[in-house]
């Protein structure tokens, strides 16, 4: 198992890869999802007044 | 925007460029792209986190190719989109492919970004330095630019027609500069290492490193979709806020 | 009245406006000048690494000035309203779009070209290197202009304008810079710089006849709803 971890010496390139690319995606993804929401409840709070 | 009904296909497309129906059949379009989405990533993930074999030169640093390369792939894929639908926005004025562009437009940078990144770190313990000109990463930095450039104009015009329209025209010239671009990257570039590989050779691929590969780069393409899909469905509500079918959307909130 | 002399027409008020503020024509020369004469100053005045070095610096320098003098393109027929009464002529738009750029061109691109061969001088190039400058300038600035136009059309009337158009045309300028400076570069090396020369030549082609259309495009989307 840590000899997954370790990547062979090239752990610290292999999975700050990885991370980076995980955190771009969620964020694309995470702020995508904020909008939407934060739209619906603007448009919901116009519609109430 | 009237047109004469030719069939199925035109029927649906008609009503595709409806918006109270694309935002409906997106949204039951969406769960469906996050499975199939997390599906690829993890036998992507796992097929080339642990089933494919260390590389013979790189060892086991070479896995980084399993998010850079479908980045780099992703990078352009979305900006050829991005063309194509700003071509159809300024030649049949159809509201929705502007909205897909837009909604595009970051998640394109972010991959070009990624591969940037991916490859300047997967540059450091192969080549030694974090950091090389040569013809790939240059001209991916070139398309960060031009990315940025678009998002940047977009985001300052304030009128949205005019935005759409005048981002439409700067993709479509973007687009034609590509590959005027490229290649002048690439003959720079052999010009001062004639006699070095390009650094980014993929190494021979096996089937087992190249499934791996494949699923990851079909990941990223869904992935795009469902944000493209989410995106464009919060464009159509603020851009079409005053109609029918928003305001009894909202009202059933 | 005939095309011509509506091309005429337009060229000679471009070029009556620009030379009533002649210091401003001055204004992109001095600054090329002046931006070519920091490299030296910043590295080294050594003739072996100014040889090495000129054919660069003196591209980047040229591009950086053509950007600097593309700001004043439309922007004061923008803001007192000519240039809608431009657009709604009854004379193809490209055709005026493309007067506009020659007088551009004369007034700002063309007195770059003519002192190239001076900061030439002042970097220890050879006068075969010299002559190559000078027919890359006068391929490639052109195509600055044109190029650069777009991006002016595309951001008329924004807010940070500069910036953005810099951002806008930057990466198209690209293949221009490394075909007009490796031109340079391989005239210094006595190899032949032939190939280089054309491929300006084939962009500027490319340019002129595409980019006066794309312009007028952008001008007409740019000045609509506002």
């Amino acid at each position: 198992m840590s000899e997954f971890f370790a990547m062979g010496g090239y752990a610290g390139y292999v999975w700050s890869s990885y991370g980076i690319a995980a955190i771009v995606l969620f964020l694309n993804a995470f702020s995508s999802l904020r909008r939407h929401q934060s739209i619906l409840h603007r448009l919901k709070r116009l519609e109430s007044k | 925007m009237k047109r004469s009904v030719k069939g199925g296909l035109w029927l649906w497309l008609h009503k595709m460029a409806s918006p109270a129906y694309f935002y409906d059949v997106a949204g039951r379009l969406i769960p469906w792209c996050v499975i199939i989405t997390a599906i690829l990533l993890l036998v992507g993930l796992i097929g080339g986190l642990v089933f494919a074999p260390a590389d013979y030169q790189q060892g086991d640093g070479f896995r980084i190719i399993y998010v850079h390369v479908p980045s780099a792939w992703m990078s352009m894929f979305i900006y050829i989109v991005i063309a194509i639908n700003s071509a159809i926005f300024l030649i049949w004025h159809i509201k929705l492919a502007d909205i897909v562009a837009r909604s595009s437009a970051v998640l394109g940078a972010s991959f070009a970004f990624l591969a940037l990144v991916t490859g300047s770190i997967w540059g450091k313990p192969m080549w030694g330095t974090w950091w090389i000109w040569d013809a790939r990463l240059t001209s991916e930095l070139l398309l960060l630019f031009l990315y940025l450039g678009y998002i940047g104009l977009r985001s300052a015009i304030d009128d949205r027609r005019v935005a759409g329209k005048a981002g439409a025209i700067l993709a479509l010239v973007g687009v034609a500069n590509i590959p005027i671009i490229h290649y002048s990257v690439v003959w720079w570039n052999t010009l001062h290492q004639p006699a070095s590989v390009s650094k980014f050779d993929d190494p021979s691929i096996h089937l087992s490193m190249l499934i791996p590969l494949l699923s990851m780069a079909l990941a990223f393409k869904l992935f795009y979709l469902c944000i493209v899909l989410i995106n464009s469905r919060s464009e159509l509500l603020e851009q079409e806020k005053r109609n029918q079918w928003v305001k009894k959307l909202v009202a059933e909130l | 009245m005939q095309y011509s002399q509506a091309f005429k027409a337009m060229l000679v008020r471009d070029l009556r406006i620009a030379f009533r503020q002649r210091a401003e024509i001055m204004l992109p020369v001095v600054f090329f000048v002046v931006v070519v004469s920091l490299f030296p100053l910043a590295i080294s005045p050594d003739p072996k690494i100014l040889q090495n070095i000129g054919p660069g610096v003196i591209w980047v320098s040229a591009l950086l000035s053509v950007l600097m003098s593309l700001q004043g393109l439309f922007r004061a027929d923008f803001h007192d309203g000519s240039m809608e009464q431009i657009l709604l002529s009854p004379y193809p738009g490209p055709l005026l779009v493309l007067a506009r750029i020659v007088a551009q061109w004369c007034v700002t691109g063309l007195p770059l070209i003519i002192i190239s061969p001076l900061l030439g001088l002042l970097f220890h190039l050879e006068t075969s290197a010299i002559k190559v400058l000078f027919i890359s300038l006068l391929l490639g600035v052109p195509y600055l202009n044109m190029v650069g136009a777009i991006g002016v059309a595309l951001t008329i009337g924004l807010r940070q304008a500069g910036a953005l158009l810099s951002l806008l045309v930057l990466p198209l300028y690209v293949p221009v810079l490394i075909f007009g400076s490796n031109a340079v570069v391989s005239a210094s090396n006595g190899l032949p710089s032939d190939g280089q020369l054309l491929w300006l030549a084939a962009m500027l082609i490319l340019a002129s006849t595409l980019s006066p259309f794309v312009i007028n495009s952008a001008l007409r989307v740019s000045c609509s709803f506002r």
